[in-house]
């Protein structure tokens, strides 16, 4: 596992900050000055990569392609893989990413102004498509198996997992680099802020995002990356890789309905069919990962969605989105790690600013300060715009 | 603009953006073998061409650039017309 997030640039820090209910969030002044309905966002330092990586490497990475080498490259080293093994063996990536805006920005400025395509360089293009993490850290990585990005809104991250896991248990890949990414920039979210999906609680940045609480009133946009490495029991243990856990579900549906409004139906059958998948019933799960970003309906639709398949709600829940924000495509795949992290340690993240419950949120276990837990099975859930729903269930080893 | 400050210039786009070495940077290195700049970075230096020198670089113009020299040249050329 690898991270670069808004609570910590390693798994370490990470830990710390989760195990301490810390926030990443902060008020960015440039957004008011767009004219923003609201400047709160997830905070994270670009890493420098001159030095690190050749020119031509480096260039073609957009902000959450850097975010994305440094996760990967923690990921890969915590997994003992190495540059000779990546040239040796058949290794894929299949990662979550669902925009990459500034440079498709700044290049129609130039073409604008300029009326002269010459003057938007050479790494536009690999910048600026969808695409841009798997074919950017494919050719640096010299990777040899399957190559593609999973475009699933906020859940992109969790499919990219669930499609890693079921390319493997196929017996298609050995091994597959997953995760997912997501920019931070003011420009990537202006069309967001546009919906008034945002938190607009400026004056507290720290409390903006809460999850299941009663005055939730938006989403903080957020980001960073994370990646997971995936391989086949056989194959992790033929060259003797520390193992983790164990991928054991992963269920998906589509709810059908609105574009942006989620119901309760499709979060159900994702939930249900992962448990189908993970052969497990739900008082089996030890921790439920929520989506919950802190949106009036999509929490609501949620915490009834757990209440119903989960024994009217009886399975600790936290959603980490307090801390983090909204992480959107990098999400699904960074609450694996925070998952994955709380298990390691046996401990329960809390669900932070979840002062006063709503009529559903009250029905459910929400974690609300730090818990010793011993965690041996959990599962996250991811659901993205267009009715997209992830459910990944984890058995740790 | 005279050929020592063309040639100050380019070698210090050269140094400071293409991660070269002063040392690298003779009059007669081949672009693509000696100093490594393949066809995708011959698209970054006709930017920098147009901004530090308003020259507008045409690919056909690029496909002439051999060694440094060439480049050297190509701008003193255009500059001086």
């Amino acid at each position: 596992m690898g991270i670069y997030s808004t609570i910590g640039y390693n798994l370490d820090e990470v830990t710390n900050s989760l195990y301490n209910g810390k926030s990443g969030i902060v008020f960015d002044q440039s957004r008011k000055d767009l004219g923003f309905r609201s400047a709160l966002t997830g905070s994270i330092k670009r890493p420098k990569l001159k030095g690190v990586l050749s020119r031509r490497m480096r260039v073609g990475l957009p902000e959450q392609g850097e975010y994305a080498y440094i996760a990967t490259m923690e990921a890969l080293n915590n997994a003992g893989i190495d540059e000779d093994f990546l040239d040796k063996n058949e290794v894929g990536i299949l990662y979550g990413n669902d925009s990459s805006s500034t440079a498709v920005i700044e290049a129609a400025d130039i073409v604008r102004e300029k009326k002269n395509t010459t003057l938007i360089g050479s790494a536009s293009i690999f910048q600026s498509m969808n695409s841009t993490i798997t074919m950017n850290l494919s050719v640096i990585l010299k990777l040899k198996g399957i190559n593609f990005t999973i475009s699933g809104a906020c859940a992109s991250g969790s499919h990219s997992i669930g499609l890693g896991y079921t390319m493997i248990k196929q017996g298609l890949q050995d091994r597959i680099i997953c995760g997912g990414a997501q920019e931070i920039n003011a420009l990537s979210m202006c069309n967001f802020d546009a919906l008034n999906a945002f938190s607009v609680r400026e004056e507290s940045p720290e409390q903006a995002s809460r999850p299941f609480d009663r005055d939730r009133d938006g989403l903080v946009p957020s980001g960073g990356a994370a990646t997971v490495i995936i391989e086949s029991y056989e194959a992790a243990k033929k060259r003797g890789a520390p193992i983790l856990g164990e991928i054991i579900g992963y269920g998906f549906s589509s709810n059908g309905e609105h574009i942006s409004v989620p119901n309760v139906e499709g979060p159900v059958r994702s939930l249900e069919n992962a448990l189908k998948d993970a052969n497990l019933r739900p008082e089996e799960i030890d921790y439920l990962n929520a989506h919950a970003t802190s949106t009036p309906v999509g929490d609501l639709n949620e915490a009834k969605a757990i209440y119903e398949v989960f024994n009217k709600g009886r399975i600790p829940v936290s959603s980490t989105k307090g801390m983090t924000g909204h992480e959107m495509w990098m999400g699904g795949a960074s609450e694996i790690i925070y998952s994955m992290l709380m298990a390691q340690n046996s401990f329960i993240a809390p669900n932070i600013n979840f002062t006063n419950p709503d009529e559903y949120s009250g029905k459910l276990n929400i974690i609300t300060e730090t818990k010793k837990s011993k965690i041996d099975t959990f599962i996250s859930n991811s659901f993205g715009f267009g009715g997209t729903n992830s459910s990944l269930v984890v058995r740790m080893l | 603009m005279n050929s020592k400050e063309v040639k100050e210039i380019v070698n210090e786009f050269l140094i400071e953006e293409f991660e070269l070495e002063d040392s690298q940077l003779l009059p007669e290195a081949l672009m693509k073998d000696d100093l490594d700049i393949e066809s995708l970075d011959f698209v970054d230096i006709a930017v920098i061409i147009e901004k530090e020198f308003s020259i507008k670089v045409t690919s056909e113009d690029i496909e002439k650039i051999i060694k440094l020299e060439d480049l050297y040249n190509y701008i003193i050329d255009h500059t001086q017309n």
